[in-house]
C-alpha cells in the first residue's frame, strides 16, 4: 500500500505543481507553510517537488540496479550450485573474498574512471540521451555489479538442495542437457525465493545510491536524488540556522520507502520459510 | 551496505543430503591436524588478494582520463616533465606499474600529488588512527547492543516485546547513517546541546559519530542473533538443560547463546568492511579528520597515490581482520568440518 502510494506520487506528483515552483525563487530557506508544504531550499525551490523528482531517480536506480544484480546473482548461484564440488568451492570462495572487501570504495573509483569515457563515446556517436545521463547509467550498472553477492549465495544454497530432487534425476535420465535442466527445471522452482530477494535488494541499492550521492560522487546536479537532497540538508544545518525541514522530509521519504520494501521482503521471506 | 541482514539466512529448505557422519574421535583428530593448514592456506591467499587489489586500483586510477596536474593552468612543458618525474608518473604504463609495486613492497606509498610534499605514509599515519578509533568504538557498540537486543527478543518468543524489538531493528536497518547522523545532531547537539556538533579530540565528540555508525549494524546483529537463537533453543541439548532444572536465564545465556553466537562471529568480517565504508560518510557529517575524508577528496582531486594508499591499507586491515575472525570462529566451533 505505502509502496504503491510512493511510486504513484513520485510518478504523477510533479505534474501537479506550477512550473514556477521548480525555478529559483525569492523565498530562500522558507520554513514549511501552506504554500510550500515542505519549505524551500537554498535557491527558493519547493522542497516537496524536489523530493518527488528525486524519488523518481532513487526508485529508478533501485529497481534497475536490483534487476542487474538479480541476473548476475542468479546465474552465478545456479552455476555454482549445479557444478561439481571443486568449481562450487572456488566460486563461493570468490564471493567470500568480495564480501570482505570494501566494494563501494572500488565502485567509487570505477564510476569516476569510466564516466568521462562513456560521455565522450556518447557524444562521438551522437547518442544525445546518453550524454546527460551517462553518470546515472554508470551508477546503475556499477551498483548492480556489487549487489549480487547475497542473491548468489541464496540461489546456490537452494540449487544444492533442488538438484537432489527426483525430477532432476528424471530429466537427466530422459537425456536433457545441463542448460535445459537449469532453465526448465531449476529456475522455475527458484522463482519464488528470487522474487523475495529481489524485494530485499531494491532497498539495498537505494541505500548505496544515496550513500554515493550523499558524498557528491553519485547523482549530480541538475539531477537530484534523495541522497543528494540529504547532502544538501546536512550541509545546511549549523547552530545558527537549523533548516530542519531540509533534512526531515527527504529522510522521511527515504525511510518510508526503505521500511516498506524491507518489511514486504521480510514478510515474504518468513512466509516462504514457514512452508 | 544494506544487504547484510539477510546475509546469514535461516535455511529455507532443510538440506536434502545429510552430512556424512564421521565418528566423534576421528572428527577431533581431523580438527587437531588441520586448523594450522587452513590458516596457512588463508594466509597464503592474502598476498594474492592484495596483489589483485593493488592491480585493479592502479589501473582504474591510471586509466581514468586526465592527470593530476591538468586542472591547473597550463604548465610549461619542462616544468610539467619535472613534476611527472618527481611523482614517478613518466614512462610507460607497465613501467609505472612495476615501479609502484616495487615501492609498495618497500612500504612506500609515495607522495600525494595534491598535498604537495607530504607523503601518503605521513597522511595515513595522522588520519588512520582517528578512523580506527571511530570504527573500533562503533564495532563494540554494534556487537554489544546487537547481542543484547537479539537475546532479549529471542528469549521472549511470541510476545509483544519480541515483535517490538524486531520492528525496532527493521526501522534501524532502514536508517542509513547519512539520515541518522543529521537527525541525531539536530536532536542532541542543536536542540538539547548535550553533545558537540562535530570535531575530534574529546571522548564527548566520539559518542554521536560512533553511535550513528553503529546503530544500523547493531540491528543487523540483533536480527541475526535472534534467528539463530530461536533455532538453537529448539534443539535437544537445550531441552536437556531445561530438564535438568536450570533457570531460563542460565539456559539462554549460558548454554544456547554460546552456540547461537557463531553466525554473529562470522558476520564480523563483512561488518568491519561496512564500518570502514560507512565511516567515510560519518566523518563527513561530523567533520572528523579521518582517512575517509581524504579518500573522497583524493577521488575529486585525482590524487592517485593517496587514493591507492587508502584503498590498499583498508584492504590489508580487512584481510588481516578476516583471518583473525576465521581463527576465532574455528576455535569456538570445533565441530566445523575442514573444507
Amino acid at each position: 500500500m505505502v509502496l504503491c502510494g510512493m511510486i504513484l506520487s513520485v510518478l504523477l506528483g510533479p505534474f501537479l505543481f506550477p512550473h514556477a515552483y521548480d525555478l529559483p525563487g525569492e523565498q530562500t530557506y522558507a520554513p514549511p507553510s501552506l504554500v510550500h508544504l515542505c519549505g524551500t531550499d537554498l535557491n527558493g525551490r519547493d522542497l516537496l517537488l524536489r523530493i518527488l523528482k528525486g524519488g523518481r531517480i532513487s526508485l529508478l536506480v533501485g529497481i534497475c540496479g536490483a534487476g542487474i544484480s538479480l541476473i548476475i546473482g542468479t546465474s552465478f548461484g545456479l552455476i555454482a550450485g549445479s557444478s561439481n564440488r571443486g568449481v562450487d568451492n572456488s566460486m563461493m570462495r570468490f564471493v567470500d573474498i568480495l564480501y570482505s572487501v570494501p566494494r563501494l570504495i572500488f565502485i567509487l573509483i570505477f564510476i569516476n574512471a569510466f564516466n568521462e569515457r562513456l560521455q565522450l563515446a556518447a557524444s562521438n556517436h551522437g547518442w544525445d540521451w546518453l550524454v546527460g545521463s551517462s553518470r546515472l547509467v554508470i551508477l546503475i550498472l556499477s551498483l548492480g555489479i556489487i549487489e549480487w553477492l547475497t542473491m548468489a549465495r541464496i540461489v546456490r544454497g537452494q540449487t544444492l538442495t533442488l538438484r537432489e530432487r527426483s525430477y532432476v534425476d528424471a530429466a537427466r535420465v530422459l537425456g536433457e542437457g545441463y542448460w535445459a535442466i537449469l532453465w526448465r527445471h531449476l529456475l522455475p522452482n527458484l522463482a519464488g525465493i528470487i522474487l523475495v530477494y529481489l524485494t530485499l535488494s531494491i532497498p539495498s541499492v537505494i541505500i548505496d545510491e544515496a550513500f554515493l550521492s550523499f558524498l557528491g560522487l553519485g547523482v549530480q546536479a541538475p539531477q537530484s536524488s534523495w541522497g543528494s537532497l540529504l547532502a544538501e540538508g546536512a550541509s545546511s544545518i549549523n547552530p545558527l540556522k537549523g533548516a530542519w525541514w531540509m533534512i526531515l522530509f527527504p529522510s522521511l521519504a527515504l525511510l518510508t520507502t526503505l521500511l516498506a520494501l524491507y518489511s514486504l521482503g521480510d514478510t515474504l521471506r518468513r512466509s516462504i520459510s514457514a512452508k | 551496505m544494506g544487504e547484510d541482514f539477510l546475509l546469514h539466512d535461516i535455511p529455507l529448505v532443510k538440506q536434502a543430503t545429510p552430512r556424512p557422519h564421521t565418528p566423534f574421535i576421528l572428527q577431533v583428530s581431523v580438527y587437531k591436524l588441520h586448523p594450522f593448514g587452513t590458516m596457512l592456506r588463508r594466509l597464503t591467499s592474502l598476498p594474492v588478494v592484495l596483489f589483485c587489489v593493488v592491480t585493479i586500483t592502479f589501473f582504474l586510477i591510471r586509466l581514468s582520463p586526465g592527470g593530476p596536474f591538468d586542472s591547473e593552468r597550463k604548465l610549461p612543458p619542462a616544468i610539467e616533465k619535472q613534476l611527472l618525474a618527481k611523482y614517478k608518473l613518466d614512462g610507460s604504463m607497465l613501467g609505472q606499474y612495476t615501479g609502484y609495486l616495487k615501492d609498495l613492497l618497500h612500504g612506500d606509498l609515495r607522495l600525494s600529488t595534491k598535498y604537495r610534499n607530504r607523503s601518503v605514509n605521513e597522511i595515513l599515519a595522522q588520519t588512520l588512527p582517528v578512523t580506527l578509533t571511530l570504527g573500533a568504538t562503533a564495532l563494540l557498540i554494534a556487537v554489544t547492543t546487537g547481542i543484547w537486543l537479539g537475546a532479549f527478543a529471542a528469549a521472549r518468543p511470541g510476545t509483544t516485546a519480541e515483535g517490538g524489538a524486531l520492528a525496532l531493528t527493521l526501522l534501524a536497518i532502514s536508517l542509513p547513517s547519512f539520515v541518522l547522523g543529521p537527525i541525531l545532531i539536530l536532536i542532541f547537539a542543536i536542540k538539547l546541546s548535550w553533545l558537540p556538533v562535530g570535531g575530534w579530540g574529546s571522548p564527548m565528540q566520539l559518542i554521536l559519530p560512533a553511535v550513528t555508525l553503529a546503530i544500523p549494524y547493531a540491528a543487523v546483529i540483533a536480527r541475526l542473533l535472534h534467528d539463530s537463537l530461536r533455532e538453537t533453543l529448539a534443539e535437544d541439548f537445550v531441552r536437556t538443560a531445561r530438564a535438568k532444572g536450570l533457570s531460563e536465564r542460565a539456559v539462554v545465556y549460558r548454554h544456547a547463546l554460546r552456540v547461537a553466537i557463531l553466525p554473529v562471529i562470522s558476520y564480523l568480517g563483512p561488518l568491519a568492511a561496512n564500518l570502514l565504508t560507512g565511516s567515510i560518510v560519518v566523518e563527513t557529517i561530523f567533520h572528523i579528520p579521518g582517512a575517509g575524508g581524504f579518500f573522497v577528496n583524493s577521488i575529486l582531486n585525482r590524487d592517485g597515490f593517496l587514493l591507492g594508499g587508502v584503498v590498499i591499507v583498508y584492504c590489508v586491515l580487512l584481510v588481516i581482520f578476516n583471518v583473525l575472525v576465521d581463527l576465532s570462529y574455528r576455535l569456538l566451533d570445533r565441530r566445523i568440518r575442514e573444507s
